[in-house]
């Protein structure tokens, strides 16, 4: 019988074939800690007796969540954080470079076939080039920083698989929400999500990014794109042999099969409260807004603001909109400053921030208020999060984000 | 004996501590807050010993380890729900609070009703009627049988 890559994932990692619902444990090869749990990491870490990191160089720190400081309290993370690095001598550490699910894949952290676990749910997002990536608590973080292990349960696998050509105003996101509305906010628990088919296959790994991001939305435990010459560009890498059998095998067992035809896609937007509440744009068109929000670790990467900027070329933000639009990174945000994509949502009326978190998690950029509605190209739209619990939050892809900035209610792009 | 706390489907870790909250530097400063955009009243209300009664998808959306751990605090004894999203799981079982999976309960009790959990036999007991739970896998029960994660890895 055949693998699943997930399954091939595992059995390289552990040397031995395994299958779903095995309890197994796993050797990791990088860790990501979050700014917003590195106190309790650190502390829960020198409870568990610790005296040493088990690997420095497989530890990375990030700062995006709290990055500038809103509050005064914030800085006591920073404090933590840095004392954490130097008592232990831990080298990769970034204070304002920007999110840390971008910057795992952009600065080299993760390869194909990597396991890597991170404090934050979104750390789905790997399994973009091939590797096995999921959100873990801080106490288990803190054991594996010990010990360099984990346990997990082989994971069954959903394919989805998609082919053809999607339409001009259809983006990944627009694709990774009807899934997600399709399967339920529930429907892939504990489960791995693995994507094939030519319409991915012609993606580029921005693309993948954010789609295996949102896997967590429907419970996935982890999504995975089979590594290719993209990849390996992306990357900086020549594949192995290995990296590139990882690929689902055509007698590999599937607990689930999902098949899309692209030109079947149309815009989309997950309506308040629930990611799950996933409606064509073309039925909610109308809706006034008060704000737009283009970026976070799921759309604020060079080719998200490009389309943005594509939409709102020679035309201007309505008048009682504010559109906020957050690079995912440093690099990023140079690469569209140097590409002209800055100036040109400059000119259109966008508030440009600062890589970093920022509205996504409701901690500063642009906190909202009782009543008002915001279309946002995040990853969650749960009450509360980007202010009161009575905004209205919709998840959209650039494309729609901006469209409706420029018409100040909801239209389709 | 307990009394039930019921919640609904897709309770997400945000409704049960929202992120202004989670820098706060102790648990303890945090769990005044739990629940509150669903029920402000909880954390002042809720007794040791009580439960949390949810229906599908307890604890979906972000990984942090308040959501467990405030509930934990206030002296709730288990949540028993008709599933939980995967982060959630580990996370209270590794800070040692009893996530139990029944799916029979939700829908036969209210909001204030007694209940009786038995880890060992697997069940729990409201209103004179036995439900039947889904018992944890060997290797979680044996953390959560061990107090964590923390206290399992001391007797490694």
């Amino acid at each position: 019988m055949g693998s699943t890559i997930i399954e091939k994932i595992v059995r390289n990692n552990i040397g031995n074939v395994v299958h779903p619902g095995e309890i197994v444990t796993v050797n990791v090869d990088r860790v990501m800690i979050h700014d917003i749990f590195i106190p309790f990491v650190a502390s829960k870490f020198e409870e568990m007796g610790f005296q040493k990191l088990w690997d420095a160089d497989k530890v990375v720190l990030i700062y995006d969540h709290l990055v500038p400081a809103s509050q005064v309290d914030d800085t006591r993370h920073f404090r933590i954080g840095n004392e954490f690095v130097e008592k232990y001598g831990m080298k990769n550490i970034h204070r304002s470079d920007g999110i840390c699910h971008q910057l795992m894949t952009e600065a080299g952290y993760v390869k194909p076939g990597d396991i890597v676990f991170g404090t934050d749910s979104h750390t789905t997002t790997y399994g973009c080039v091939g590797a096995f990536s999921s959100g873990i608590g801080y106490t288990e973080m803190a054991s594996i920083l010990g010990t360099g292990t984990l346990w997990i349960r082989v994971p069954e696998t959903i394919k989805v698989n998609i082919t053809g050509k999607l339409p001009e105003n259809v983006m990944a996101k627009d694709i990774i929400l009807k899934l997600i509305g399709d399967l339920g906010a529930d429907g892939a628990t504990y489960k791995a999500l693995e994507f094939t088919g030519d319409t991915v296959e012609n993606m580029t790994v921005a693309s993948r990014m954010s789609m295996a991001n949102m896997a967590i939305e429907a419970g996935a435990k982890c999504a995975l794109f089979t590594p290719d010459d993209k990849t390996a560009e992306y990357c900086g890498i020549t594949l192995t042999e290995k990296e590139r059998d990882l690929a689902g095998d055509a007698d590999a067992q599937y607990c689930q099969v999902i098949a899309y035809k692209a030109e079947d896609f149309v815009p989309v937007m997950a309506c308040p409260s629930n990611v799950d509440n996933v409606k064509p744009v073309s039925e909610l068109v109308g809706k006034e807004i008060d704000q737009v929000f283009i970026g976070s670790c799921t759309n604020g990467r060079l080719e998200d603001l490009m389309a943005a900027a594509e939409v709102l070329k020679g035309k201007h933000v309505a008048p009682f909109v504010k559109l906020i639009v957050t690079p995912a990174s440093r690099r990023i945000y140079r690469e569209a400053v140097a590409n002209g994509t800055m100036a040109a949502l400059a000119e259109a009326g966008a508030i440009i921030t600062h890589p970093s978190c920022g509205l996504c998690c409701g901690r500063t950029g642009g906190i909202l208020t009782d009543g008002e509605t915001v279309i946002a190209t995040n990853n969650r739209n749960f009450l509360g999060r980007m202010g009161t619990s009575k905004v209205n939050i919709y998840l959209a892809s650039p494309k729609s984000a901006a469209a409706c900035a420029v018409a100040g209610k909801i239209i389709v792009p | 004996m307990g009394k039930i706390f019921k919640f609904g489907q897709d309770v997400d870790t945000d409704q049960i501590i929202a992120s202004q909250y989670i820098i706060y530097p102790t648990i303890d400063e945090m769990k005044v807050h739990t629940f509150e955009s669903l029920d402000a009243d909880f954390a002042s209300q809720v007794q040791p010993g009580d439960y949390v009664v949810a229906s599908e998808n307890f604890g979906c959306g972000s990984s942090r380890e308040q959501a467990p751990s405030v509930l934990k605090a206030l002296g709730v004894k288990a949540v028993v729900a008709k599933s939980f999203a995967r982060i959630f799981y580990r996370n209270a079982i590794n800070i040692g609070l009893p996530v139990i999976v029944c799916k029979d309960l939700y829908d036969n009790v209210v909001a204030g009703d007694d209940m009786e959990l038995s880890m060992q036999e697997g069940v729990v007991r409201v209103n004179g009627k036995t439900y039947e739970c889904t018992k944890l896998p060997e290797y979680m029960q044996g953390i959560l049988d061990q107090g964590g994660l923390i206290a399992s890895l001391n007797r490694e």
